[in-house]
């Protein structure tokens, strides 16, 4: 598996995706800096990190959608690259349109800095092949503005074509408002592209690899994409 | 020229910073605050000169970057 991480001024969750990639994968991923006008053919995954890119002036996400380094990157997701956008990669893949909807101010204004706990709503795809349907994990989230909203005929659209892959739920499983941290319509904290080639969440998978930091619920996804993309 | 770009939330898309303002007018004693909703001003200086080019451009800006259309309206207004 040949993978990217996108560095942009404000990024700070590039390293850490760089470590898990490299722990599961067993090779260090390629550091691309947001000028870069080339993205390198070969690769099979591209990661979008967490972060403040451009200190989230005008919207979060909004400055790194139009870097130099995000055409190539929009150019190899149609050819089918996969793609991982994290929290703030979330934000700057909605802002490109390469995926549906916008990520809001959380609906009590506040940033949230906590564990949650998510339903897996598909284990069929490249990201989440590792965990079974409906099997509930405990991601840790660290965001101001993960409120996703979409509208309605959006929203009946990403639900219909199954694009949902993860949402906020009770350590249960149960989805319900009370599981809902940020107000994010139908609980949604990922979601896929129609394809499930691209992949955009809130919380942060790259940050529990390890029982010294918490947990490995981590781990099955990039153990997903290292076996789907070998 | 100069122009003056508001950018707003669409009807129906929730604003909670707009709802926590109302309830601190509230608080203030400010009766009968029906609604609040917060937006964006820009102010864009122009070499352009022509208004009609000039109104293409920021339009084009509009939908490009300043504002995300999924969420916001907006308008621009020229100045001469």
């Amino acid at each position: 598996m040949k993978a990217a991480v996108i560095v942009f001024p404000g990024s700070n969750c590039d390293r850490d995706v760089a470590v898990a990639l490299e722990r599961v994968a067993g090779t260090k991923p390629l550091m691309l800096w947001h000028r870069e006008t080339e993205v390198p053919s070969d690769l099979d995954l591209i990661v979008v990190p967490g972060g403040f890119s451009y200190g989230d002036y005008l919207r979060s996400g909004a400055m790194a959608a139009h870097s130099p380094v995000m055409a190539g990157v929009k150019a190899a997701a149609d050819k089918g690259v996969r793609v991982l956008g994290i929290c703030n990669g979330f934000q700057i893949l909605t802002e490109s349109h390469l995926l549906p909807g916008a990520l809001m101010r959380n609906r009590d204004l506040k940033f949230i800095c906590k564990d949650v706990h998510l339903t897996v709503e598909s284990a069929d795809s490249d990201f989440t092949r590792g965990y079974a349907d409906g099997q509930v994990v405990r991601y840790p989230v660290a965001h101001h503005d993960g409120n996703f909203f979409a509208d309605d005929e959006t929203l009946a659209a990403i639900e219909d074509a199954g694009q949902v892959a993860f949402r906020y739920c009770q350590p249960d499983g149960t989805v319900d408002a009370d599981a809902n941290i940020n107000g994010s319509r139908n609980n949604i904290a990922g979601l896929f592209n129609r394809d499930r080639t691209v992949l955009g969440l809130m919380p942060h998978p790259e940050r529990l690899i390890d029982q010294h930091l918490g947990g490995t619920d981590g781990v099955p996804m990039f153990k997903s994409l290292l076996e789907a993309l070998s | 020229m100069k122009a003056k770009v508001h950018v707003t939330l669409k009807p129906g898309v929730l604003d909670p910073q707009g709802k926590a303002v109302s309830h601190a007018l509230d608080a203030l004693g400010f009766t009968g605050v029906e609604d609040v909703r917060q937006g964006k001003y820009i102010e864009v200086d122009l070499a352009e000169t022509d208004p009609a080019k000039a109104r293409e451009a920021v339009d084009r800006m509009c939908r490009e970057l300043l504002a995300n259309t999924v969420i916001e309206n907006y308008t621009v207004e020229i100045e001469g």
